[in-house]
Parts: structure tokens; C-alpha cells; sequence
């Protein structure tokens, strides 16, 4: 009776919403806010989809809370896509520790991180106290979008937490270490952008000759690693002559 | 010997594409692919190609170019425009929706579009750029595939595929033509609740006009602003070609082919696929109506369009040379009546 109840409860038209995205996409929405838990079960969902490939299925996009579904209306319908989907069962994961974790050296504040000062003056703390806070906190990667490559990482600690700047920056260049609200993200090629940058990183994060194109996945752990000048310096030489190797927590990649 | 083209004008915006890059919004690579995917497949059959090779996309007006290494048969499809053939002192000139065969070391030249804001150049063969995570198609925001991840600029030099030119040119006897009033059909949501039920009213009831903001990743839509119940942010997910947002102005941004992957704005609704080629014509100043249909009334309209490409491909005969009027004369004509097409009126 209980495991009835529980099977039933891990299905995912019981813990999700399907949202309509025109006649060849659907949302699978798992709830409104950021959260590790519910991060998890959707790309736990994408994973369960990458699997099952049911017909039709074209690709899937995960988000913070809801999986966007893709399908050929030619060969499904989203009736029985999701007629599909929802019957597929779901265990949790919430609080699974991260796969592998990332070292990422950050060279922070002066030309590198032009609004360190800013986002120290902003919360009350030194500069010093800023880095040592962002550098201490594991991320989770959430999602990657917006940008091919970007991943937004949280979460950052609540005395970091600002809003985006007022006047978003026409160019920010690519390897920027920024912060806003409660996320920390790089930028992986030159974009508008309007988070508060305090730090600059040599590592490239999306490659289109590469497969995956991206160095992060989702739920990657990431840890940020303060790094001086001269390091920043001779880590950029070794990734621009490909001869960098990205370091993961306990070894190499 | 496989032919070049030496770009001698680019135009405003010309760009290789092909149906898009899909597979990889996971890693936040947009789609990307022509803005009107029928006109890519239509041009592509006019030249004896497969439906999804690349061509090229032209945005208002064409580029001008020299066929050298070989001859090459190229078709125009999505849009009317004079096409100026010239080898030595003489000119020839052709419109749009046929096959022509263009001999070695003739100079082309693409008139200003007619009919809608874009149009794909087709090739034989297809357009030979390096594939980029399985398409060839350009990211103009990402600066990959295509040609060096760009529009054409003057003095650019692209391959074209080995394809050969087989048979007689192809013509469409009766090409599809745009009203100058679109109107495009639309499935509420995503996030149509996080709007008032006035706004989701007047936004299918008033036409909108597009703006002078509008590219290869949306539009912007000028007309009444749009209330919202609570605020227009939304924990930002995933965004679907077509889907309608709504910043905090409340006026609408219609998302095309090079949208971001994911975004933190309510989306009113999602334009269906059946009508998104339409979209993708849209020329600033130009009104545009939305009609609410429910999901399944979207895939069938989907299966209908098939359906009309199909029959369109199907009814490519032989250019009639000796029957041709003035092609010129035909195309002002059809500026002038801009009646509701074949395809429209599916």
C-alpha cells in the first residue's frame, strides 16, 4: 500500500505541471523557484528522455524548474508526449553531492574585476572579505543558457546577493567572473551584460569544435580558486598554446 | 572543379543558413537556421537539392556576386527580386522562385526583396562552409558557423558543394505571395496567467506593428503595453522560436531563429510553427495580428503546411522559356495586388 503510494508519488504528472509552448514545444514545470532539489529532478527528467527517446522527441532544455520539450509535430502530439512523460518515475535526488567539481582560478578586483570595490562598498564588507566569500562557497551549475557556455552557478551567499547593475555593460569581455542576486556566472564569450563583474578567469568555457561544446555540466560542482597576476598570466599562455588542462577537486580532468 | 562565389556587394545582412543547429540549447547554443524555413526548402527543390542544404539568406535586399572554377544554378525562393545575370556586355534578367544557370564568370547581382524582409538563395550543391555542431548555419552571437561565424562582407570567397546541375531549370508555377496584413496564429502560454485577463484580450484582439528593433533574434512590437497580475519576471526557462515575451514596458518581442535558449520574461504565447516562415518576413513598419489556437489546432495547421510544401514541390515543371513575359513587368504586378497565396490560405 505505502510502496503503491510512493510509486504513484514519484511520477512525474504528480510532482509536475505541463505548460503548452506552441504546437512543437511543451514546458514540464517542477515548481516556480530556484532550488537544488527541484533543479535535480528536472535533469534528472532530460536524462530520463535522453534514454527513453520516445518518437518525436526532438530535444529537451532544462532550466532552473522546468524542462522545455521539444517534439516534431509531424511524428507525435504533445497529448501523447505527455501522456509519456508523466507516466515516468522519478527518484530524488535532492542533496546527492556533485559528480565532479571544478577548480576555476579567478584573478579578482583592480582591471580584471572592475566592480569588486562597487560590491564590497554595496554589502558592508572589504574586498578582501568579498573574494574570500566567493571563493569559499561551492556552486552547483543550474542551468547553462543564455549564452552558449554560460552556466549559472549558486548559490552565492546572501550577504553577496545584489540586483543587477542599472546600466548593463555594452561589452563584457569573455572569462568575467560576475555576480547578481543570489548566482555567480562566467562569461564565455563577449556579450552585453549586466551582472556585477569582480573577476577575471583565462579557462574557456564553450568550444564549438568540441563535443559536449561546453566544459560544465549540469550539476557539476564548482569552486573558484584566487589566483595572482603572474599565475593568471602564465595559465591564459597555456590555454591560448592548448596545453592547459582543467583541474577537478582530487585530480586532473 | 567544384565553383566559387567572390562576393562583391554582401548586402545588409546575408548570411549562410541552413534549417537550424538543433540538439545543443542544452549547452545554450540557439537554433539559429533561415528565418523562413519554407523558403529554404522550396529554393533548395528548384535546384534539385536536398530540403535542409544551405543556402544563402538575404535580409531586404541581395548581394552581388561572380560564379568562378565553374558554373553554378542558383534559385531565389521566400521573397520577389530582380536578378541581373551579367558575362561580358550582356545583362539577363530573372525573378525569383525558378532555377537559373549561371555560367563561369558571370557577375549577379540580387535586387531589394519584395513581398517580405527575407529570402534564401539557394545553390546546387548547396553552400560548402564548414559544419559547426552538425549544421552550417551562422551564429552571429556566438561568431560560429556559416562563413567565420558572420554575414558576407565584400571580397569573401565561398565553396560550393559538388551537387551537379541536372536537368532542365526548375520553375514554381505559382508562387506563394504575402499579404501586406499578416496575421499569425498563436497558443496561449507558457505564461499567458501571469497577465491580466484584459491583456490577453487586447493582445489578440489589436494588431501591432513591428518596430525599426527587429533582427534575426526577435522583434519588437509597437501597441497597446500589456498589464501584468504581478510583475514581469518569472524564474527565467526555457524560450521555444516563436514564443511572444513581455519585458517590463508590457510590449511584446516576437523571438526568431537566434533567441537566447533560455530567458526570465513572461511569454504571453507562442507563434506555431506553420506560421513562423511568415514571421520571419516581417519588415519593420508592418502590422502584424495574433490569433489565439489551442495546441492541437497548431499541429494541424503544422500537418497542413507539410502537406502545401508538398504539393508546391510537386509542382515544379520545367522554366517555360518561350512563354515568359517581361519578369520585371510580373513583379510590380504582384507588389501592387498582394494577394493572399496558396500558402496562406491553407
Amino acid at each position: 500500500m505505502v510502496d503503491a503510494e510512493a510509486m504513484t508519488a514519484r511520477r512525474i504528472d504528480a510532482r509536475a505541471r505541463f505548460l503548452p509552448v506552441g504546437d512543437s514545444a511543451f514546458a514540464v514545470e517542477f515548481g516556480d523557484r530556484i532550488d537544488p532539489g527541484i533543479n535535480a529532478l528536472v535533469h534528472r527528467t532530460a536524462a530520463l528522455l535522453t534514454e527513453a527517446r520516445p518518437e518525436g522527441l526532438v530535444e529537451t532544455v532544462p532550466s532552473f524548474r522546468s524542462l522545455l520539450v521539444h517534439y516534431d509535430p509531424l511524428s507525435t502530439s504533445a497529448q501523447a508526449l505527455q501522456r509519456f512523460i508523466g507516466g515516468l518515475e522519478l527518484e530524488d535526488e535532492a542533496g546527492q553531492a556533485p559528480p565532479r567539481i571544478w577548480r576555476i582560478p579567478v584573478l579578482y578586483g583592480g582591471e580584471a574585476g572592475p566592480d569588486l570595490t562597487e560590491v564590497a562598498a554595496a554589502t558592508g564588507l572589504s574586498e578582501a572579505e568579498v573574494i574570500a566569500l566567493h571563493a569559499g562557497t561551492l556552486y552547483r551549475v543550474y542551468v547553462q543558457g543564455f549564452l552558449p557556455g554560460f552556466a549559472y552557478l549558486g548559490d552565492l551567499p546572501e550577504v553577496l546577493d545584489l540586483p543587477r547593475r542599472t546600466s548593463p555593460r555594452v561589452r563584457v569581455p569573455p572569462g568575467s567572473v560576475a555576480i547578481a542576486q543570489r548566482m555567480s556566472g562566467i562569461y564565455p564569450v563577449e556579450s552585453p551584460g549586466g551582472w556585477h563583474l569582480i573577476g577575471q578567469t583565462p579557462l574557456r568555457f564553450f568550444d564549438p569544435a568540441q563535443s559536449p561544446p561546453t566544459l560544465f555540466a549540469p550539476g557539476d560542482g564548482v569552486r573558484f580558486v584566487p589566483v595572482d597576476a603572474r599565475a593568471h598570466a602564465a595559465i591564459a599562455e597555456a590555454v591560448a598554446r592548448g596545453r592547459y588542462e582543467s583541474e577537478l577537486e582530487g585530480g586532473s580532468a | 572543379m567544384t565553383a566559387r562565389l567572390h562576393i562583391l556587394q554582401p548586402g545588409p545582412q546575408t548570411t549562410v543558413q541552413d534549417l537550424g543547429r538543433h540538439g545543443f540549447q542544452a549547452y545554450g547554443v540557439p537554433v539559429c537556421g533561415a528565418l523562413d524555413g519554407t523558403a529554404l526548402r522550396l529554393a533548395n527543390a528548384l535546384v534539385g537539392n536536398e530540403a535542409g542544404q544551405a543556402g544563402l539568406e538575404i535580409r531586404l535586399a541581395g548581394p552581388a556576386f561572380e560564379v568562378v572554377g565553374g558554373p553554378a544554378r542558383l534559385a531565389l525562393a521566400g521573397a520577389q527580386a530582380r536578378i541581373e545575370v551579367t558575362l561580358g556586355d550582356e545583362t539577363r534578367r530573372y525573378g525569383a522562385w525558378r532555377a537559373i544557370d549561371v555560367p563561369e564568370g558571370a557577375q549577379v547581382r540580387v535586387g531589394a526583396l519584395a513581398g517580405s524582409g527575407c529570402a534564401v538563395l539557394a545553390f546546387a550543391g548547396g553552400v560548402d562552409t564548414p559544419p559547426v555542431l552538425c549544421s552550417r548555419s551562422t551564429d552571429l552571437k556566438g561568431r560560429f558557423g556559416g562563413h567565420e561565424g558572420r554575414a558576407l562582407a565584400s571580397g569573401d570567397r565561398l565553396l560550393l558543394g559538388k551537387g551537379k546541375a541536372q536537368g532542365p531549370c526548375l520553375e514554381l508555377p505559382s508562387p506563394p505571395r504575402v499579404a501586406g496584413e499578416v496575421t499569425l496564429r498563436a497558443v496561449p502560454g507558457p505564461q499567458a496567467d501571469a497577465f491580466t485577463d484584459e491583456a490577453v484580450a487586447a493582445f489578440f484582439a489589436t494588431p501591432y506593428r513591428i518596430s525599426r528593433e527587429a533582427d534575426r533574434m526577435g522583434m519588437r512590437l509597437e501597441g497597446p503595453p500589456l498589464a501584468f497580475r504581478h510583475g514581469a519576471d518569472i524564474v527565467s526557462d526555457g524560450i521555444a522560436t516563436g514564443a511572444i515575451q513581455v519585458p517590463g514596458s508590457g510590449l511584446p518581442i516576437l523571438l526568431l531563429a537566434d533567441h537566447q535558449t533560455i530567458g526570465g520574461y513572461a511569454k504571453i504565447a507562442t507563434v506555431i510553427s506553420a506560421d513562423l516562415p511568415l514571421a520571419g518576413g516581417l519588415m519593420p513598419g508592418g502590422l502584424v495580428h495574433f490569433r489565439a489556437v489551442t495546441v492541437a489546432e497548431g499541429e494541424e495547421a503544422r500537418r497542413a503546411r507539410e502537406a502545401d510544401i508538398a504539393r508546391l514541390v510537386a509542382s515544379l515543371v520545367p522554366v517555360r522559356e518561350g512563354a515568359r513575359i517581361d519578369e520585371a513587368a510580373l513583379y510590380q504586378a504582384n507588389l501592387i495586388s498582394g494577394v493572399v497565396t496558396a500558402l496562406e490560405s491553407s
